[in-house]
């Protein structure tokens, strides 16, 4: 479980298949029915043409790493140094993460190095997606 | 077709202390600077018919507590740059004969934080479910969030990070108003506190109390005013996303590649033609980004550019010529701030004024990436 003092984010109807599906373990990202393309945050409509013409698929769950900060000071729920990481997904869109099972440091957060994504829960209703390096051999 | 030039500014301030102001609350931070700007240019309240101020609620708030009868609003509210667009949408307004005098204010109790905004954050905003659950906290772990991308992709190192707050220093060191004058190395730079990897306090903005007026009108009109008027010569807006994990791509603003070049556009100027630069400066990474967006140097050249002294006193383009966010002033909102000194920069009243100045390009970001809007004045009307 997720140490407590977390914000936790609250489900709109039009993000709770995206969190329904990370409380099983699913990242869900959604594709453009005219482009074909994948695009998040969730929306009932495409950001490329407008068409409500949408799906909801399961993403692979891997990643690279795009950028982000060592934070150094206190925040509820989290402790310093922490980083706060964007990884782009293998279907491309990108999303705001935390990097587990890694040392918090510029030496062991490469840029591009490759993720995965793994849930842990906050309580019943919330998991979050989080991301961790592949393992060599992989 | 608002014409280049048609409308100035005739009344600008600040409020009359800034940096830790604790005998004043916010709404009277926006009152002082309203109140110093109208004095400078004679005019009362009963005078001005137009007033634009930051978010929800707060025109009718500022119009109310001044005495202000507006025929004509703006609470444009999209961060820090909120000032450049109600400049811009101000001079539409005028053109219009929407209104003929405006008033534009600011006033951000910041580091005293009387009255002050609250920034609540909310789980149901698309912020609140996909960004704030990891962590950020203010714009310090959220602003520098695409610096490590853009490092990488240019080659730029932290010396040359370093050099942004270095540059800033050496002007602050020229203005009695800055709250930090002393000088800074590269050194004192990179072994600064650590703030959020890879910036440190020294390429963060201060946190400070402060306020700022603009009145703006037809400069055929400018002649009845004791101020020398400063004209506008071209705008441009755009936003972006509110998430800086969507930002499109990390090594460039879109909002900054849309409203820079359709300012300098609308202004009719070219690049080799400005003598004074103001790019909002936050954090330390964005004078580099606002360099390179605005079409001043190729992209990842702004490294270059800023470590061969070329924004520094006495260098060909300067720049942040107050001291900045880094080192002047930064309420949370600073782009008033910026806008002041491209006025003072035109009025030859600047502390370190540059002799000869005729255009001053004001680039500002709001939101972090969000927002921008950009201003281009001259003290000559074209």
């Amino acid at each position: 479980m997720i140490a407590p003092g977390r914000p936790k984010p609250k489900p709109t109807p039009e993000t709770k298949h995206f969190w329904d599906g990370a409380k099983e373990g699913k990242l869900l990202l959604q594709r453009c029915g005219d482009t074909g393309k994948a695009y998040f945050p969730p929306r009932p409509f495409s950001p490329y043409t407008g068409t409500r013409n949408v799906e909801i698929f399961q993403a692979s769950g891997r990643a690279t790493l795009h950028s982000y900060v060592i934070h150094h000071r206190p925040v509820p729920g989290f402790t310093p140094p922490y980083a706060i990481a964007v990884v782009e997904l293998e279907e491309g869109p990108r999303m705001m993460t935390n990097i587990v099972e890694c040392e918090q440091t510029p030496e062991a957060l490469v840029l591009d190095m490759p993720l995965e994504v793994v849930f842990e829960a906050m309580d019943e209703e919330i998991s979050l997606p989080f991301f961790r390096p592949v393992k060599e051999g992989k | 077709m608002l014409g280049r030039g048609e409308i100035a500014i005739v009344g600008a301030a600040e409020s009359t202390r800034i940096g830790a102001v604790p005998e004043m609350s916010q709404i009277m931070l926006h009152a002082d600077a309203a109140l110093n700007a109208m004095a400078e240019t004679g005019l009362k309240p009963s005078d001005i018919d137009g007033v634009a101020c930051v978010g929800p609620m707060m025109p009718q708030q500022i119009a109310h507590y001044l005495g202000i009868t507006p025929k004509w609003v703006d609470g444009t509210g999209v961060g820090g740059c909120s000032f450049m667009l109600h400049v811009r949408h101000a001079a539409a307004a005028i053109h219009a004969g929407y209104a003929n005098t405006i008033l534009i204010t600011h006033g951000e109790s910041g580091k005293s934080r009387i009255n002050a905004t609250p920034r609540p954050p909310e789980p149901e905003s698309l912020n609140g479910q996909f960004e704030i659950p990891f962590g950020p906290f203010g714009p310090p772990t959220l602003f520098p969030i695409p610096v490590l991308r853009y490092m990488k992709t240019y080659g730029v190192t932290h010396e040359d990070l370093a050099m942004v707050s270095v540059v800033t220093r050496e002007w602050a060191g020229k203005n009695p108003r800055a709250m930090f004058r002393d000088p800074i190395t590269v050194d004192d730079v990179l072994n600064s506190r650590m703030i959020a990897y890879p910036f440190r306090i020294l390429q963060c903005c201060l946190v400070t109390d402060g306020g700022g007026a603009l009145i703006l009108t037809k400069s055929d009109r400018a002649k009845d005013f004791p101020t020398k008027p400063v004209y506008i010569l071209g705008t441009g807006e755009s936003v972006e996303t509110n998430m800086v994990s969507q930002m499109k791509d990390f090594t460039s603003s879109s909002a900054f590649r849309v409203a820079g070049p359709t300012a300098i556009e609308a202004a009719g100027i070219d690049r080799k033609d400005v003598d004074h630069l103001m790019i909002y400066d936050a954090f330390a990474h964005l004078p580099m980004y606002g360099l390179e967006d605005l079409g001043f140097v190729k992209r990842g050249e702004a490294k270059d550019f800023i470590r061969e002294g070329n924004t520094r006193p006495g260098g060909k383009l300067p720049v942040n010529t107050n001291g900045g966010g880094l080192s002047y002033t930064h309420t949370g909102m600073y782009g008033m701030f910026a806008l002041q000194e491209s006025v003072r920069q035109m009025r030859g009243t600047a502390p370190a004024q540059i002799p000869g100045a005729k255009i001053s390009v004001c680039h500002g970001v709001g939101g972090m990436f969000s927002a921008s809007g950009t201003i281009v004045f001259s003290n000559e009307r074209p």
